[in-house]
């Protein structure tokens, strides 16, 4: 157990380490450079020697692998450098923003497991054929609608005209309502789909049979066996989901004009400001890579089946599989479709 | 019990006696594409309290189906649409699901088909048959643990806390059918439907698994419907047979009047095929003795990561003749003939064969005796490339053996050779355009043989060849085997668990157990005058024994 957690943190790092090379090398390569557009504005009112001090101090008139190794060690040694655009600590800004982002994205997933349930648990339960005709049709619709499109049909109807929520964020819950439902209705679909094919598959396995020749009604067999066996293949699409959740953010905090990490990504990266963007590619990877560590701890406790020795834990993955049974087929579907919609990937790194 | 089949022998109705369930005129569909098709026409049958009645017959003929409304547990799509059943003085056949509900588990309960995926994964056993106690009876938690290790007890378990603590997956088959067993007899049912229980296990296994069973029926006049697609258990088990085909219950008598007076023809044709029974040529083993090894196994060992699959073993194969390697799962046949085709690379040891040491050789090395030996397996639907028809299955040994070329030139070229073997396999031509999904699994099986003849080999691996076939498909596999190796000298190595084949079909047979031979020789030396313990432990456990008089 100890190694496997050690293995895991090693390979926390590699990912880190992976995602901001990768997002320093993209950056660079754009065309166009945030100090230089700085100092080349037409407003600006800089001295020549307070520009060179300015490049001086950001290094960029050095090489690229000097800038590189720079920023990296600052990285170990806790420093995330300063905004190029407001000059602010880029730790600060993330520090601020963060909150926001983490109550959108929470709420999020929340409306989005209940909304998933229910879908399924309709689907699968539901007692006239057409009723589950109807709510089978659901997950591939909220899926295939784009983002956008759902937040700013949330905003008409409701805040427009309805006049229901604020069509702006004024910090009140009602006005996260709406933005957190958006995110969640997306990320609900490949849970919804999964979850019913889940619970679908679990409910013709033979030992569900013989719970019946025991004489155990639905309910009884739902609570104890159908729950825990659908959970296993939506553990793992949990990990993935998070890193939906950031990128819907980023989308929806756009369309209601909300602050937050989604709203200040699009301004770094428009304005070039390569410590900012980098700062919030690390943050995502970190929740991301955290998030999927702590699902990967959790399994062995819902399936007695997996050890975390390091023996099998390469047989883990692969027994995983096998205990979603025909599922991996709808996790690749379920992948595809995220892969499909992500809109700024590098939030997901 | 006995005084039923005095009073009425083989009569279809079971009159006299007390009767614990009636089945009348029972009529079952399913809803295939909005169209009701029957499945099930007129079953009639009664059972006595303490009675086995085996239900046999092959796939498709309707006898799960038949426990399963006795059970009220069709698929969705299945209903009973005429007849009914009676169990004790309730009408079975318009039972309220509620009604149901306190039925099942109580007064009628199952013994699933296969143990390994009849158990909730995610569960202890333990809770998995206390849920019968909870779900029909008022016992705290306290009493109905005490309880489920009584029944542990029962069914044969010696650490009761340790096995109720367990997960599936810590025990072997035959362990978690005990743990089923002792699930389905927790709430002191009257009527168990056994659905094929002990059809994955093997033979020890199974003869333990039916003899508790039996003492359990006996102890408690409990009656058992036993479904089986195996004549010997239920020569060996029940008090009468029901023989069904397509939906009917076309006999029903006594072991004795079914076996040796076989009225129906169905029933006759079923018999028949029992491997013993047929008529088996004799062989003349002394000739064979002399004739030149072709498969020469020195002191073989394979370990797979310390532990030894084969611990040792030496063997001789000759030309021409049939050499059978039986044992029960996990003694080390299948590793076996996996070192002998060149899938796997022996850890030490020598194997030569048709004179080439073949003991170091890698899957390269070894390509140019992939003419000379194929092997055939068990399940040959899932060595079948899902996008490949019929032709091109029987075309991929040729290919390995033929420079590329443009794919419709290659056909054209190959054509006569895969009509030749597909008739040698006793297929029409026609089905060279066909695919493997729409074909039966003894048509499957035909396929995969011609597969292997495809490249003309001298030596054929067969790899539980029948064992997932019903038994006249399986002997008239046997029986092409058989003429194949007639007319080309083929020479086999026939991997089994089933010893009543083994010994219809072999001249020489080693019996392994952990890695080991613990005995081979002579079919009839080894079947009349076994000399080890295991080998009669084994012989002992054979299912049929009054049929096929070992």
């Amino acid at each position: 157990m100890r190694r496997y957690i050690l293995k895991r943190l090693a390979q926390a790092i590699a990912v880190l380490w992976a995602a901001y090379t990768l997002s320093f090398i993209l950056l660079s390569v754009l065309p166009g450079d945030a100090i230089r557009n700085r100092i080349n504005a037409p407003d600006s009112l800089m001295t020549p020697q307070q520009a060179q001090t300015l490049l001086e101090y950001y290094g960029s008139n050095r090489p690229l692998i000097e800038q590189y190794v720079r920023d990296l060690w600052g990285l170990f040694t806790g420093d995330l450098g300063y905004s190029i655009t407001n000059g602010g600590r880029v730790w600060g800004l993330l520090t601020l923003n963060l909150p926001a982002t983490a109550k959108l994205a929470g709420l999020g997933l929340v409306i989005g497991l209940v909304f998933a349930v229910i879908v399924a648990l309709l689907i699968n339960y539901a007692k006239f054929g057409w009723l589950k005709d109807v709510f089978s049709f659901l997950p591939a619709l909220s899926t295939s609608v784009p983002i956008f499109v759902i937040g700013i049909i949330v905003l008409n109807v409701f805040a427009f005209d309805l006049h229901w929520i604020p069509p702006v964020d004024n910090h009140t819950f009602t006005a996260l309502i709406a933005p957190a439902a958006t995110v969640g209705l997306v990320v609900s679909g490949p849970l919804a789909q999964v979850l019913s094919n889940s619970i679908r598959l679990t409910r013709s396995q033979p030992f569900v049979h013989v719970m019946h020749a025991k004489g155990a009604g639905e309910g009884y067999i739902f609570r104890k066996d159908i729950l825990r066996n659908s959970l296993l293949p939506i553990l793992t699409l949990l990990g993935l989901t998070i890193g939906e959740l950031l990128a819907g953010a980023v989308v929806t905090e756009s369309v209601y004009a909300r602050a937050g990490l989604g709203q200040l990504i699009v301004t770094s990266v428009n304005t070039q400001d390569l410590p900012v963007v980098q700062g919030i590619v690390l943050l995502t990877t970190a929740i991301y890579v955290t998030v999927n560590f702590i699902t990967d701890i959790v399994y062995p406790f819902i399936d007695p089946r997996i050890a975390l020795d390091e023996k099998t834990t390469r047989a883990a993955r692969t027994r995983r599989l096998a205990a979603a049974e025909g599922l991996g087929g709808d996790l690749v579907e379920a992948a595809d479709l995220f892969e499909k919609r992500a809109p700024v990937e590098v939030a997901r790194s | 019990m006995t005084l039923t089949n005095e009073s009425a022998p083989g009569s279809v109705d079971g009159t006299g006696g007390e009767h614990l369930l009636v089945v009348e005129n029972l009529n079952v569909a399913y809803k295939v594409h909005r169209r009701l098709r029957p499945t099930l026409h007129d079953i009639s049958f009664s059972i006595a309290p303490g009675e086995v009645i085996a239900l046999v017959g092959e796939s498709g003929s309707g006898k799960t189906t038949t426990g399963h409304a006795i059970l009220g547990l069709l698929p969705e799509n299945g209903q009973v649409t005429g007849g009914r059943i009676t169990f004790r003085d309730q009408v079975l056949t318009e039972l309220s699901p509620k009604g149901w509900r306190s039925l099942r588990g109580r007064a009628v309960s199952l013994i699933p088909q296969d143990p390994t995926v009849s158990l909730d994964p995610l569960r202890r056993v333990g809770e998995q048959v206390e849920d019968t106690l909870s779900l029909h009876s008022n016992l705290d938690a306290a009493q109905r643990r005490r309880q489920v290790h009584e029944l542990f007890e029962t069914v044969g378990f010696r650490d009761v806390e340790l096995r109720y603590r367990q997960y599936p997956h810590e025990l072997s088959g035959g362990m978690k059918q005990r743990v089923l067993i002792a699930s389905a007899i927790a709430g002191e049912p009257d009527l168990i439907i056994a659905d094929e229980p002990t059809s994955g296990l093997d033979a020890t296994v199974q003869k333990q698994v039916l003899d508790l069973i039996d003492d359990l029926r006996r102890r408690n006049r409990t009656a058992v419907v036993l479904v089986t697609h195996d004549l010997g258990v239920a020569a060996d088990r029940a008090d009468r047979i029901g023989v069904m085909e397509h939906g009917r219950l076309v006999e029903v008598g006594t072991p004795e009047q079914i076996f040796d007076s076989p009225q129906h023809p169905y029933t006759r044709r079923l018999v028949g095929a029992v491997p013993s029974r047929s008529a088996v040529p004799v062989r003349d083993v002394a000739a064979v003795g002399r004739r030149e090894p072709v498969i020469t196994v020195t002191d073989l060992h394979k370990s797979y990561g310390g532990t030894d699959a084969v611990a040792g073993t030496s063997f001789e194969v000759h030309r021409g003749e049939t050499f059978s390697i039986v044992g029960e799962s996990g003694s080390g046949k299948s590793t076996t003939a996996r070192v002998l085709v060149g899938l796997t690379e022996a850890t030490s040891g020598s194997v030569s064969v048709l004179g080439k040491d073949i003991t170091r050789l890698d899957r390269r090395g070894y390509r140019p005796l992939r003419q000379d030996i194929q092997i055939v397996y068990q399940n040959p639907y899932s060595s079948f490339d899902p996008r490949f028809d019929v032709f091109d299955v029987v075309e991929e040994p040729l290919r390995a053996f033929q420079p590329p070329q443009l794919p419709w030139k290659r056909k054209k070229a190959n054509r006569d050779r895969i009509v030749a073997a597909l008739e040698a396999a006793a297929l029409p031509p026609s089905f060279a355009d066909r695919h493997p999904a729409e074909l039966s699994g003894g048509q499957r099986q035909r396929v995969a043989i011609a597969r292997a003849l495809v490249v003309e080999p001298k030596i054929l691996v067969l790899d539980e060849p029948i064992s997932a076939l019903d038994v006249s498909v399986a002997a008239q596999i046997l029986q092409l085997l058989e003429n194949l190796q007639r007319e080309r000298g083929l020479t086999y190595v026939f991997i089994s668990h089933d010893l009543a084949v083994v010994r219809a079909i072999s001249d020489h047979v080693a019996v392994m157990q952990n890695g080991r031979i613990v005995e081979q020789g002579a079919v009839d030396d080894v079947f009349s005058r076994p000399s080890s313990p295991y080998t009669q432990k084994l012989l002992a456990a054979i299912a049929g024994r009054k049929l096929v008089h070992l």
